[in-house]
């Protein structure tokens, strides 16, 4: 089932696109990208694609509906932080500035796919489907995850770096030994790259053959640390080459671009060809969180430079050009982003707190006798307050 | 792709009691001298068996049948895709069991040694245990983390931990430790069984012991619930009246061995085998204390911050006024492992556990 398996599966799928199991596994020697920093097309041969490695246009459908999410992102990232900076919401992550990658990772799947998101997926998460408030649940503070995975095939954002990529091989697993047809889609950052489970998930993927794309969105940061200091691969879309896996590496701010690359993926995936590793090249615009202070460890030089590949306005200007992006269906996005954030400004209004009888309900499927005992020393305390008011 | 899997569901998983029934009753063996990692085994098979949702996986546990032959046979009659070696990496083999767990499987993984498992702790104590409360039970994860463990096999550095109190201590993980051969069966059972998360313990000096069971009768008994559950239950090893020994895992027969020389002297002394650490079974050890008003705590751990020291703490609060003398520890030193020669002198010993009794201050009583 396993090692012969995989082998054979790269020499297939590297023989019927006419080239070596090494020219399939290598990434190209330049990202892939299609719309310039302009919103201009590139021509078809310099889109940094290799023979054998075909990236077509997505349909004008695709495109509008990404775009559409594109601005919905945005908006989300921009609220959220709002939101935060008035004090209203705890904590928030935002990919202001990665939310081609996030819409991208989440369209690319289908009905029955998963995904395994960060804390700094949470656009990408919404993309996929999930309310929003349920996302918010935890930024809120509510409780750590506010959704039910299994309804959304999303999976809890994770915090400890890379361990949620194991979970998605061991879903892909699940749903390959019962003959389903499950591509799982995992998310990490730049620096989780170095990671043990990192590691680990991509081998296992790769010695099983599951169907899993490893995403990574290459933000040049983790937190303080520049990527120079946790690899010198030649880019992290290298490092699947020595799992025997395909990597491809992808304009990050490029939605084009990235639909294609991760389209052509989870195609490659769902026909039993083995994982892969993307790594897309983007910029996390605003500090790591709103705790942290980015001026301590980057120059405003680079920040503007990378806002001059905003994702969005680079779609915006292609789509306009292409004749697809029309005054009236720019009205109608804004105001369903506007909707978006109208419900994420109502729910953070909300004064509604959480049960503190839900601290022992959930430990165990049922709670065990020293969990009820617990439960009622907390009732009986907070019965005493109420008293005492 | 292998269409014999399907996800756990009272449908294929929990098959009829009566189908069950039948199968155990024509699969009878009688009684017969039977090994601890036998009766794993066969649990293993049984649950395999009755459920192709219920995999097994870790390093060498299939061609191999495990380093302790846990697994023996398993590939063969069930399938690669059923019992397989997984990549060296225990953190890959936790997280993976976690994603299939969320994905309609079952799983049962092995550890290959206790102090192997360290390298898993980030995906036990981040995820197995919080993905059911994270997600108020939207995601449960039925996976069971078998962990050979514990000394007196005179194993090498990182082959003899007792590092139950790490799992016990952190919230959302059941921990069971059996110390009978039936009790291996019927927990291993339990353990498969349940809804939660289980850190299961096998102590490894307990592999080759042996004592006579009928398999296919504790598999009738299991598949048709007719014996009560192990979880959160205590058992006595040894009614007594005097002073209650509470044990788990690999003390249990050394505190049997001890009472076996206390009756000697004339102390008849109830041993209490705890069994499920998590949940805790408070009443039955309170009871026993609260009728003997002695009890002595042995363990082979590192004593400080321990689960003995827990199982003091809560017989204490509950039993003070029934007690004769301050409860007792005989634990392992407050050092690493020691090396094959040495161990002899860290385990909790029955003229320790003796000693021990000798001073619950027996003279104020006359
Ligand atoms: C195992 C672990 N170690 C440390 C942290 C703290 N931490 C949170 S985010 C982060 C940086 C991660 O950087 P990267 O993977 O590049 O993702 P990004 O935040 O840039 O999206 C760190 C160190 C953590 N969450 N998990
Ligand atoms: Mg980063």
């Amino acid at each position: 089932m396993t090692n012969n398996e995989s082998r054979e599966a790269i020499e297939q799928v590297s023989s019927k696109f006419g080239i070596t199991p090494e020219d399939y596994m290598l990434p190209a020697r330049t990202e892939i990208h299609m719309l310039d920093v302009n919103g201009k097309l590139h021509p078809a041969g310099e889109q940094g694609a290799e023979p054998g490695h075909e990236y077509p246009l997505p349909s004008p459908a695709a495109l509008m509906a990404a775009y559409e999410q594109l601005v919905i992102g945005r908006r989300v990232n921009d609220q959220n932080s709002a939101l935060v900076r008035q004090g209203r919401m705890a904590v928030y992550p935002s990919s202001h500035g990665q939310e081609a990658c996030q819409v991208a990772a989440a369209l690319c799947l289908g009905e029955n796919d998963w995904m395994f998101p960060t804390y700094r997926d949470s656009v990408a998460v919404m993309a996929k489907g999930v309310a929003p408030m349920e996302v918010m649940t935890s930024f809120r503070g509510d409780w750590h995850s506010g959704y039910d995975p299994n309804q959304y095939k999303v999976s809890v954002q994770a915090t400890p770096l890379t361990t949620q990529l194991l979970h998605a091989v061991g879903v892909a697993h699940a749903a390959k030994l019962r003959g389903e047809d499950t591509v799982v889609l995992a998310m990490c950052g730049d620096g989780a790259t170095s990671e043990g489970d990192f590691h680990e998930a991509l081998n296992f993927a790769a010695v099983f053959n599951l169907p899993v794309i490893f995403f990574v969105q290459n933000n040049q940061y983790a937190i303080s640390v520049p990527l120079s200091q946790q690899s010198v691969a030649p880019s992290l879309a290298h490092k699947a080459v020595g799992y025997g896996m395909a990597g491809e590496r992808v304009d990050g701010n490029d939605l084009v671009a990235l639909l294609s690359v991760l389209g052509r993926a989870v195609r490659l995936a769902r026909d039993g060809n083995g994982p892969l590793l993307v790594e897309a090249h983007t910029y996390r615009m605003q500090a790591h969180t709103n705790a942290d202070d980015a001026t301590r460890y980057r120059e405003d030089a680079e920040v503007q430079a990378w806002i001059a590949k905003d994702p969005l306005t680079r779609m915006r200007s292609y789509l306009a050009d292409a004749g697809l992006l029309t005054e009236e269906s720019e009205a109608r996005i804004t105001a369903s982003s506007e909707a978006v954030a109208k419900t994420l400004r109502d729910g953070m209004n909300s004064e509604e707190t959480p049960d503190p009888a839900e601290l022992f309900a959930y430990v165990f499927s049922t709670p065990t006798t020293q969990l009820t005992e617990q439960a009622h020393l907390l009732a009986d305390e907070l019965a005493r307050e109420e008293d005492t008011k | 792709m292998s269409p014999t899997i399907s996800t756990s569901s009272p449908a294929n998983g929990n098959v009829s009691a009566e189908t069950a029934a039948q199968a155990a009753r024509s699969a009878n063996t009688g009684v017969q001298s039977v090994t601890f990692a036998k009766a794993l085994n066969t649990a293993l098979a049984d649950a395999m068996e009755l459920d192709s949702s219920v995999l097994m996986f870790g390093e060498d546990v299939g061609v191999l049948g495990g380093v302790f032959r846990i697994t023996d046979g398993l590939t063969k009659r069930f399938g690669s895709d059923r019992c397989f070696d997984t990549p060296l990496a225990e953190s890959g083999i936790v997280g993976m069991a976690i994603g299939m767990a969320m994905n309609g499987m079952r799983p049962v993984i092995e550890m290959q040694f206790d102090a192997f498992a360290y390298p898993a702790f980030e995906q036990i104590a981040s995820h197995v245990a919080k993905m059911h409360n994270r997600t108020k039970g939207k995601m449960p994860l039925p996976l069971v983390i078998r962990i050979p463990y514990a000394g007196g096999i005179g194993g090498v550095e990182h082959h003899c931990d007792s590092s139950e109190a790490y799992y016990a201590h952190t919230p959302g993980l059941k921990v069971f430790t059996p110390a009978t051969v039936k009790d291996a069966y019927l927990m291993l059972r339990e353990a498969i069984d349940s809804p939660d998360p289980v850190v299961f313990m096998e102590p490894k000096k307990l592999y080759w012991t042996k004592e006579q069971v009928d398999l296919g009768a504790l598999r009738l008994a299991h598949e048709t619930a007719a014996v009560p559950p192990t979880e959160g239950k205590a058992a006595i090893a040894r009614p007594g009246t005097d002073a209650t020994l509470i044990a788990y895992g690999p003390s249990v027969s050394t505190a049997l061995a001890a009472a076996e020389a206390a009756a000697l002297e004339g102390r008849n002394l109830e041993v209490i085998d705890v069994r499920s650490i998590v949940p805790f079974d408070d009443e039955t050890i309170c009871a026993s204390v609260r009728k003997t008003g002695r009890a002595v705590v042995i363990a082979e751990a590192p004593g400080f911050v321990s689960v003995a020291s827990e199982i003091v703490a809560r017989v204490q609060e509950r039993c003070f006024h029934s007690l004769a003398a301050p409860v007792l520890r005989v634990t392992g030193f407050d050092t690493p492992f020691p090396a094959p020669k040495l161990e002899k002198y860290f385990l909790p010993s029955v003229d320790r556990i003796l000693d021990a009794v000798d001073s619950l201050q027996w003279e104020e009583e006359a």
